[in-house]
């Protein structure tokens, strides 16, 4: 039996908030060197508070959002459905492996100089990069979800008279869901990431190009407020994927 | 090694020995040198899939992720069988061996014995003609396996269903096999009925 103290979750809350008190008091006494310029965290969450209401938060949220769900979505799809064909078959895992294990390490943002030329400067761009630094991290965990399902499950099924398609559609892809969804979970966050990475450095908008914006115009509160937006859309994401697997699972045991 | 039809085979053994490779081989599950036949034909060519086998496992090897009911069902659904005879079927298997009231829980949730009877309906469904059971009752308390044990005896009678059943436990052998026949490292010694003795032939 899993014993969750009850107070789990203040526990968590507590350093945050620990730390938030921190941050407001060093801000205000100005008790950093120099001309560091550190808006306090009341004076961030007012400027979250403006961007949202001008609309200029949503102009550059909107774009992120649906180039993040563009291209993780299909990296997604296409990693899962080569991840099963490479942990299914031997054939295709000996043929497709070492390019995989080529590509996968070149940085998502390695890609953008040559898809800058490729593409061009429009929506395709950052959609193409979060495909790419989706599908191979998604491509791997899938493949290896597939091989670590246990055999004698497989060899039970086929004593039951299954084809071996049968098997895979039946037992083995639904047993190698929880290594599938390990892999969208951490992908998700690195789709976010790599998003505002790109839009910071070649997309002139979106969440990235504002805080590049912010940066010329000195506005530390902006970046700081693009920041939380980034790390709370992070969060999300990562616990959506963490909440369907539980909900899948559940009964599993 | 040779078993009859209709009869209870118990292989026994010391761990080890070989039993449960015999047991795949007859399944088809692992490759082999050497000759399985089914009432006279070969079935080296044919795949574990088509050789009609209800196969309960030593780790019984229910799937997680299906409850019950759809365990039992699997093999039905593999061979096309239609939804109402699926059904009705399973119903029949659930009655059979007492475990009505769990069709819709889930493997993880039931008890040893409990988990043994769904792996026996579960191989039992599709009607195979051979059916091939290794050391079930093994994790069983002693409660719990010596009442399976009548229970098995009696549905292997009444179905009268060709059996081999895998075991390291003397008593347990006496208790439930037609015939006995002994493995050891690898080779089917010798056979011997409970009554008597009459010798089988030898080799792997």
């Amino acid at each position: 039996m899993n014993e969750r103290p009850r107070y789990g979750r203040l526990w968590g809350a507590i350093p945050i908030i620990i730390a938030l008190g921190l941050w407001e008091v060093v801000a205000r006494l100005k008790l950093l060197p120099g001309d560091m310029f550190f808006p306090p965290f009341t004076t961030v969450v007012r400027e979250l508070y403006d961007l949202a209401a001008t609309g200029v938060l949503a102009a550059n949220f909107l774009p992120s959002l649906r180039r993040v769900l563009l291209g993780f979505a299909s990296g997604a799809v296409a990693g899962i459905l080569v991840g099963i064909a490479m942990g299914w078959k031997r054939q295709v895992d000996l043929a497709m492996g070492p390019i995989i294990s080529l590509l996968y390490p070149i940085p998502a943002l390695g890609w953008l100089p040559l898809l800058m030329i490729w593409i061009g400067i429009n929506e395709l761009l950052p959609v193409a990069i979060v495909f790419i630094c989706s599908f191979f991290p998604i491509c791997y965990t899938t493949t290896g979800g597939i091989k670590n399902v246990d055999r004698r499950y497989i060899n039970a099924a086929r004593s039951l008279g299954s084809s071996d398609f049968r098997i895979l559609a039946t037992v083995v892809f639904p047993l190698a869901l929880p290594g599938i969804f390990t892999g969208l979970r951490l992908e998700s966050g690195m789709a976010w990431r790599v998003i505002i990475a790109a839009e910071m450095v070649a997309i002139p908008s979106g969440i990235g190009a504002l805080m590049m914006k912010s940066e010329s115009l000195m506005r530390i509160d902006t970046i700081i407020a693009c920041l939380m937006v980034l790390s709370i859309m992070c969060f999300l994401f990562e616990r959506v994927f963490a909440l369907l697997e539980r909900k899948i699972t559940a009964q599993w045991g | 090694m040779e078993v009859r039809p209709g009869e209870l085979l118990v292989l026994l053994g010391p761990n080890g020995a070989g039993k449960t490779t015999l047991l795949n081989v007859i399944a088809g599950l692992v490759p082999y040198q050497g000759s399985v036949m089914f009432d006279g034909s070969s079935m080296d060519a044919v795949p574990a899939r088509f050789r009609k086998i209800g196969y309960v496992f030593q780790d019984l090897v229910l799937f997680p992720h299906l409850d019950v009911g759809s365990n039992i069902a699997y093999g039905l659904r593999s061979y096309g069988t239609p939804k109402p005879e699926r059904e009705q079927r399973v119903s029949e298997l659930l009655h059979m061996l007492a475990i009505e009231h769990l069709s819709g829980h889930f493997p993880a949730k039931l008890s040893g014995g409990e988990k043994q009877r769904v792996a026996l309906a579960r191989a039992l469904a599709p009607r195979p003609e051979i059916l091939l059971l290794d050391e079930p009752f093994n994790s069983l308390d002693s409660q719990t396996s010596g009442f399976l044990r009548a229970e098995l005896k009696h549905l292997q009678n009444d179905l009268g269903a060709t059996t081999v059943f895998v075991t390291h436990d003397l008593s347990e052998a006496e208790e439930l096999g037609d015939r006995i026949a002994i493995v050891k490292d690898g080779l089917v010694e010798q056979g011997m009925t409970k009554i008597g003795t009459a010798s089988l032939k030898t080799g792997g």
